[in-house]
């Protein structure tokens, strides 16, 4: 288990107040001057050396993202965009950094701003995180009133303005060119890449976008070096990580632990065990609900990382982890998610727009057994038909839960789908006009 | 993309009041000069709470003046959205989360609760118009799974019985505390916490 010591966030259970003051205990805001003086590149370069990556999903290079920023500001201003807009189902760590380690983001988005030369900076939070946004709001009021962000921000000489943007219930806003629509006042669908919005972004300037606690880890590395970072966890998957364990578990709960964590570890000591015990344990969600599920069997080897999952064939998204034990249908938990993704999907894409749609119809039918047998090999058929062939990654995150299910759960449809779609009986059904053809 | 119906019943004029327009100006401040047509989700947001909770189309088309942008643009994101409301709702408006890692800890408990107490369909009023109630996609608080949320608060750790009760506390006009239902005050592991112990209650 990882030492309390190298936990960065001190706060996650809130028992040391979320004040500025509370705070500064813990060491947010000492030495951030020390830390912005060191200048540009040694920042990104710690950032490299520490191999921090995205903790939105993707896992993108962190350092690297911001080395893509133009090194020079021409005639349009750069932005930072901070992605809160958390709504993959079974991830909720976001929240806890907002509502209870503020002061870790708002100093973070200092030195993300200096580091990619931005003087304003946007938080996107989801429209429902009401409270949470008033609870960041005013550690941003805090952090104006010391002065640590807004002119001459810590007495670094960098000007720093943050401003909160609520978002109101897409979950498509999570994407990142969807979001920066969705803060120019649009519907939020996502544009086409390339132009990357490193270079055409945010009103046509150059924007970084990062994940809330990809920011809020920065200012702890560069305090701590890039090296302890990386001694942490495993090669190119390093550091602490957030998980989220809901579910079927005893004690479902958040806790930071270091990448490569065994899943059984992670189950078996934080929350308390599957309910039933390990025995019970169906199938596991391993990174949000867009990551294909893993079944038990493989459950009890497994690390947490995002090549182990990759390897797997599943993928560490943003690690909330659904545990889902023998009591529960798979299939109808399954069917639930593809209903999330069909009211999701934002329509611009006709594969993702209908295609969620026929596979949510799909799995309720298979759920009820109304299927027929064949009709599971068309529903892959399906999925493979959306997947890649859409403007964002949207259709993949639909597309995975189904095929990850009939993956590893295809005997189990079978089973229950028997349906025969050819009528072989003369059954007498009073609309089946054709009757007549049957007969011999 | 949600499909909403937009009400039938349509008032003739809205005006933001004078405290709305204070905070729709404190908003505009927030986006660079010209690119007002940003504060557009944030504006509609404030229409939606000065009026009962939901946004009437002249309430659109004043935000489209206000913002000087076109109103078919305002009815674009009117429309895209899921949070706005564009048929009245109840003063207390309870949205119950039922994706999957609530459903698998009987969320569909809590919507029996509120078919029992509020109302049969979902968007319909309750019998003293004061409740609706509707299934809503994740809301982000899976590790307090089952959930809900009542206008802005999160009721979490819930189960039926405790849903009922809380129903029955809006029905009759109180105002339920928020927060968990199993007296959580974090997201820790309850009675199972193995970190950061040095620090805890203190």
């Amino acid at each position: 288990m990882l030492k309390d010591k190298d936990r960065i966030f001190q706060n996650l259970y809130n028992d040391l107040g979320s004040d500025v003051s509370s705070s500064q205990k813990r060491g947010d805001w000492v030495n951030t001057k020390s830390l912005i003086d060191k200048g540009r590149d040694w920042i990104i370069n710690e950032i490299k050396s520490s191999e921090l990556r995205g903790r939105g999903g993707a896992g993108f290079p962190t350092g690297l993202k911001w080395s893509f920023a133009p090194k020079e500001v021409g005639s349009r201003p750069h932005y930072l965009v901070i992605n809160g807009d958390e709504s993959e189902p079974g991830t909720c760590k976001d929240r806890d950094i907002l509502r209870f380690e503020p002061h870790k983001l708002i100093e973070g988005c200092l030195i993300a701003s200096f580091a990619v030369q931005a003087h304003v900076c946007y938080i996107y939070i989801r429209g429902e995180y009401f409270i949470e946004g008033q609870k960041l709001q005013s550690a941003i009021n805090e952090a104006y009133e010391k002065n640590l962000i807004g002119k001459n921000a810590s007495g670094t000489g960098w000007d720093l303005d943050i401003y909160i943007h609520y978002g109101a219930g897409a979950y498509i806003c999570g994407e990142e060119t969807a979001l920066l629509e969705s803060i120019e006042g649009k519907k939020g669908q996502p544009r086409l890449k390339p132009p990357f919005p490193a270079l055409v972004g945010l009103y046509g300037c150059p924007t970084i976008i990062n994940n809330v606690e990809t920011i809020a880890v920065v200012p702890t590395i560069l305090r701590k070096g890039g090296n302890w970072f990386s001694s942490l966890g495993k090669e190119k998957n390093t550091g602490t990580k957030i998980f989220c364990i809901s579910g079927n578990v005893n004690n479902p709960c958040n806790v930071e632990e270091e990448m490569s964590i065994p899943l059984k570890e992670l189950i078996e000591v934080h929350a308390g065990g599957v309910v039933g015990g390990w025995e019970n344990l169906q199938a596991v969600i391993p990174g949000g609900s867009s990551m294909p599920l893993i079944p038990k069997e493989k459950c009890e080897t497994l690390t947490m990382d995002f090549d182990s999952l990759v390897k797997e064939k599943s993928g560490l998204g943003t690690a909330g982890v659904v545990v889902i034990n023998k009591d529960q249908d798979i299939i109808k938990c399954m069917a639930r998610i593809a209903r999330f993704y069909k009211h999701e999907s934002c329509g611009q894409c006709t594969p993702c727009r209908e295609g969620s749609g026929w596979m949510w119809r799909m799995l309720e039918r298979m759920a009820k057994g109304e299927a027929s047998k064949n009709e599971v090999d068309m529903l892959m058929d399906v999925t493979k038909q959306i997947e890649g062939h859409t403007i964002c990654a949207f259709g993949e995150g639909s597309s995975w839960p189904v095929q990850g299910l009939i993956r590893h759960f295809k005997k189990e449809i079978e089973k229950r789908n028997n349906f025969d779609p050819l009528i072989n009986k003369d059954r007498k059904i009073p609309y089946l006009v054709d009757q007549h053809l049957l007969d011999k | 993309m949600s499909l909403k119906k937009v009400s039938k019943d349509q008032p003739e004029h809205f005006q933001f009041s004078e405290n709305s327009l204070k905070a729709a100006n404190q908003i505009v401040k927030n986006y660079p000069k010209g690119k007002q047509q940003s504060a557009v989700m944030a504006l509609l947001y404030i229409a939606q709470r000065q009026h009962d909770n939901w946004i009437p189309l002249s309430a659109m088309k004043y935000v489209a003046k206000f913002l000087k942008m076109p109103y078919i643009k305002v009815y674009e994101v009117a429309t895209f959205y899921s949070m706005y409301n564009l048929s009245p709702v109840g003063e207390y408006f309870v949205q119950v989360c039922t994706t999957t890692p609530c459903m698998i800890r009987g969320a569909y408990k809590l919507v029996e609760a509120c078919k029992e107490k509020i109302s049969e369909n979902e968007n319909t009023l309750s019998k003293n118009g004061k409740c609706s109630w509707m299934e809503v996609e994740c809301l982000g608080a899976c590790v307090n799974a089952p959930m809900m949320q009542i206008n802005e608060d999160y009721f979490e750790d819930l189960d039926k019985e405790k849903t009922l009760k809380i129903l029955d506390k809006i029905l009759k006009g109180e105002k339920p505390k928020p927060g968990s239902y199993r007296g959580r005050i974090n997201n820790e592991p309850e009675n199972n916490r193995k970190t950061l112990l040095e620090f805890k209650n203190a």
